[in-house]
């Protein structure tokens, strides 16, 4: 507990700022979606026909988890990509469904003689909405806002895997670092804004049903929107102004890649005059890759079989030097540069227990492979998908697990080894967990496993601009050992270390 | 009757689906005048009045308002000409009394200090004090001072012509009495045209400067109170009948 406040009290800027990015995305999001669900609700209840429809499309799109979304738009022109912008995208498809829904029983629990009394009195159809059936499916249009406002808290957290801020940025750091304290300075924050946001938003219900005195609300309410309204366009355009002239170092989402692109980001800020954008913890190979195309990133880390493999979709080959010379030819096609490798080779490590291996003196997979029948096998997500992961090293060592391997998050597969969830992982070979704890690595005598040199892969038209980042980004080539990697993973993963600290410590020995 | 406020010409109109509720009808109401129609429920009394408002519109025929059929008038100008106090009064719920008032003068955007002086005037006119009742809600109200206030709102921007359906069908008997006499006293200072429809025949002659009586879509009877009591046909007298007591007629 004295960790956590500390933790906060050590990161207070940071936090503050992921604070006030959550608060703005879930405000702008929800400003928006009022202001386009609203409508939508009214037009829906007047078409009974476009209502069943509308309804059933917002609910499907409700049941999309959000990590998927994020996916599915990661391409898509002017919405997609990375950064802010898809972020509310998505949050404000999520905020449309209560909003239209409540705005659509709203309307049609208005009692159809109050509706004829203002029809008769001559009122035009906008003044009847504006005076009559809006006010009076105020208060159901309100507890639609409160669910959209909550839901949006909790789906926020989602938007640090697309590198848009807010308190997620603490829960997935502290899930690829296996540090709960990291994961609970983020996400108690989010809950207690969860419950505030909720309390807030029913206190005005609730006023508002004790006291229909609606023009005020009305007034009070419009002035809301409006605010959130202004709160988004204006933090956007610090965003976009931000954007200019700036580096964004992109990274992946485990404790190296963060390691890293502080690293690419701090040698640039050292180096250059230029200011840098972190865009750290995106969620995957593919997002990092996706992004770099689009322009949202100008540099990130990449390894040269998972490029192979995963990006280009090529054979898997064992030549470290014909790897990386196809690598840099394909990125070269599409506009981007692979800079000299970084000096280590992040492969895959198959991992046990350091207690196991001693105890049957295992030191290769051909070893273990003997009597794999035992071997509970845990891998995660990206692993099982590979061609360079699963299916080939069962074919390579003859392996017979007792069952389909346990599917599971990366970063969490080294503590389920060690807790003894599972017998046998997958992990990377720079790991500073295998060193924390206690993990052995089972020596790859057979060679299947391709070569992954780390090496930063940035847009050409960005080093064509900016020589200077090219000149700072290659002195780091083959600076970075196995071990110096290792040892830096340790420091983030095992001793909780910051993460810029490390960074600074590392670049102060060159 | 040289210029009627009100007039239907030989009109036919039907709900689709359902026998026809006016049949070739016809029927003037001069200026100044009060009409109360009196019908079995069913008997087409509310489709009159939305006839005249244009909130329907007949299938043959003509309606005529002010000398003009109701087709060529543009439909919010003649609402906002017809006051229309309806069955369950239709106040607005999230509006105050002085609100529900004001809202037709708002709506011809009449200047602020006007509205509030029609406001004044009018819940005066009704019996409701003004600085008791203006600010107060309508679900904090008796069912005869929601009546009231929904009086005061349908003359609230000086309509010529006033449309009353079942204005006092929900209350007590001797809330009722009240209001009839209220009626009268207002009546004889605004001197709107008026059609009250009702099923009670006795408020009818209450109200009436002369009797319709409705049935099977067609005027079976109009005349004076006096002349209608009188009448020897039997549907007529059917309804007369179900009066407790004959009312004294002045």
């Amino acid at each position: 507990m004295s960790r956590l406040f500390s933790f906060w009290l050590t990161h207070r800027a940071e936090l503050a700022t992921l604070v006030a990015q959550h608060v703005v995305l879930v405000a702008a999001s929800t400003a928006i979606a009022v202001l386009v669900g609203v409508p939508l609700g009214v037009f829906a209840s007047k078409r009974p026909r476009l209502a069943a429809p509308a309804m059933a499309i917002a609910g499907i799109v409700q049941t999309i988890p959000s990590l998927a979304m994020f996916g599915f738009l990661l391409p898509a022109p002017f919405v997609g990509g990375v950064g802010a912008r898809a972020a509310l995208v998505v949050l404000i498809l999520y905020g449309l469904l209560p909003i239209v829904r409540t705005t659509i029983a709203g309307m049609r629990g208005i009692d159809p003689a109050i509706r004829e009394a203002g029809v008769a009195m001559g009122m035009t159809p906008r003044e009847l909405l504006r005076l009559v059936e809006l006010p009076l499916a105020l208060p159901s249009i309100l507890a639609g806002v409160r669910v959209a406002a909550v839901v949006g808290v909790g789906s926020a957290t989602i938007a640090a895997a697309i590198g848009a801020g807010g308190l997620g940025e603490y829960i997935y750091r502290g899930l690829s670092m296996v540090d709960t304290t990291v994961i609970l300075a983020g996400a108690i924050p989010a809950a207690a804004l969860a419950v505030l946001v909720d309390t807030a938003l029913l206190g005005v219900e609730r006023q508002l049903s004790a006291r229909r005195r609606t023009r005020r609300f009305g007034r009070l309410f419009a002035a809301t929107a409006a605010s959130l309204a202004a709160v988004a366009l204006l933090s956007s355009a610090v965003a976009a102004r931000r954007g200019g002239g700036a580096v964004v170092v992109g990274s992946k989402n485990f404790t190296e890649q963060l390691v890293l692109g502080e690293l690419l980001a701090q040698t640039i800020e050292r180096q250059t005059r230029l200011t840098v954008d972190r865009r750290l913890n995106l969620g995957g190979t593919l997002i990092c890759d996706r992004a770099l195309l689009g322009g949202d990133i100008d540099v990130y880390v990449e390894y040269t079989g998972t490029a192979l493999t995963a990006i280009f979709h090529q054979p898997v080959s064992t030549d470290a030097a014909s790897v990386f010379d196809t690598v840099r030819s394909l990125y070269a096609r599409s506009g981007r540069t692979l800079l000299p490798p970084l000096g280590f080779n992040n492969t895959f490590a198959i991992l046990v227990r350091g207690a196991d291996a001693r105890a049957r003196r295992l030191r290769t997979i051909e070893e273990a492979a003997r009597d794999s029948t035992r071997w509970r096998a845990g891998f995660g997500y990206e692993f099982v998908e590979r061609p360079d992961g699963f299916a080939g090293l069962v074919k390579t060592y003859g392996l017979r697990f007792p069952g389909p391997p346990r599917v599971m998050d990366l970063t969490l597969s080294y503590r389920a080894l060690a807790s003894g969830q599972v017998d046998i992982i997958a992990g990377d070979a720079t790991a500073g967990l295998i060193k924390g704890l206690d993990l052995v690595q089972l020596e790859d005598n057979r060679h299947y496993f391709p070569p992954y040199d780390a090496a930063a892969v940035a847009r050409a038209e960005t080093l064509l601009r900016y020589p200077d980042v090219r000149a700072a980004l290659e002195r780091l080539s083959g600076r970075i050992s196995a071990a110096d990697m290792r040892a830096m993973n340790y420091a983030a993963d095992v001793e909780h270390r910051d993460l810029a600290a490390i960074a600074r410590d590392f670049l102060a020995t060159f | 009757m040289p210029d009627p406020a009100i007039e239907f010409r030989d009109v036919s109109f039907a709900r689709p689906g359902r026998p026809r509720v006016l049949d070739n009808f016809s029927l003037a109401v001069g200026s100044g005048d009060v009409l109360a129609l009196v019908g079995r429920s069913g008997a087409g009394k509310s489709t009159l009045l939305k006839l005249i408002n244009r909130l329907l519109e007949p299938d043959a025929g003509a309606v005529v308002v002010e000398g003009r059929d109701t087709r060529t008038w543009e439909p919010i100008r003649l609402r906002r000409r017809v006051g229309y106090v309806l069955q369950e009064v239709g106040l607005f719920p999230h509006m105050s009394i002085g609100g529900n008032v004001a809202l037709v003068p708002q709506l011809e955007r009449w200047p602020a200090e006007r509205t509030a002086a029609r406001v004044h005037e009018l819940l005066e006119l009704v019996g409701l004090p003004p600085d008791q009742f203006a600010a107060r809600w309508p679900d904090e109200l008796s069912g005869g001072q929601r009546q009231r206030v929904g009086v005061a709102r349908a003359l609230a921007a000086d309509p010529p012509i006033l449309l009353m359906d079942e204005p006092f069908g929900a209350l007590d008997p001797l809330t009722r009495a009240e209001l009839h006499r209220e009626f009268r006293r207002i009546q004889a200072r605004v001197r709107k045209t008026v059609i009250i429809v009702t099923h009670d025949m006795g408020e009818a002659f209450a109200l009436g400067d002369r009797v319709g009586v409705l049935e099977d879509g067609r005027l079976i009877a109009l005349d004076t109170p006096s002349a209608v009591a009188a009448s020897a046909d039997g549907r007529v007298r059917q309804l007369l009948d179900a009066l407790p007591a004959m009312p004294r007629v002045s």
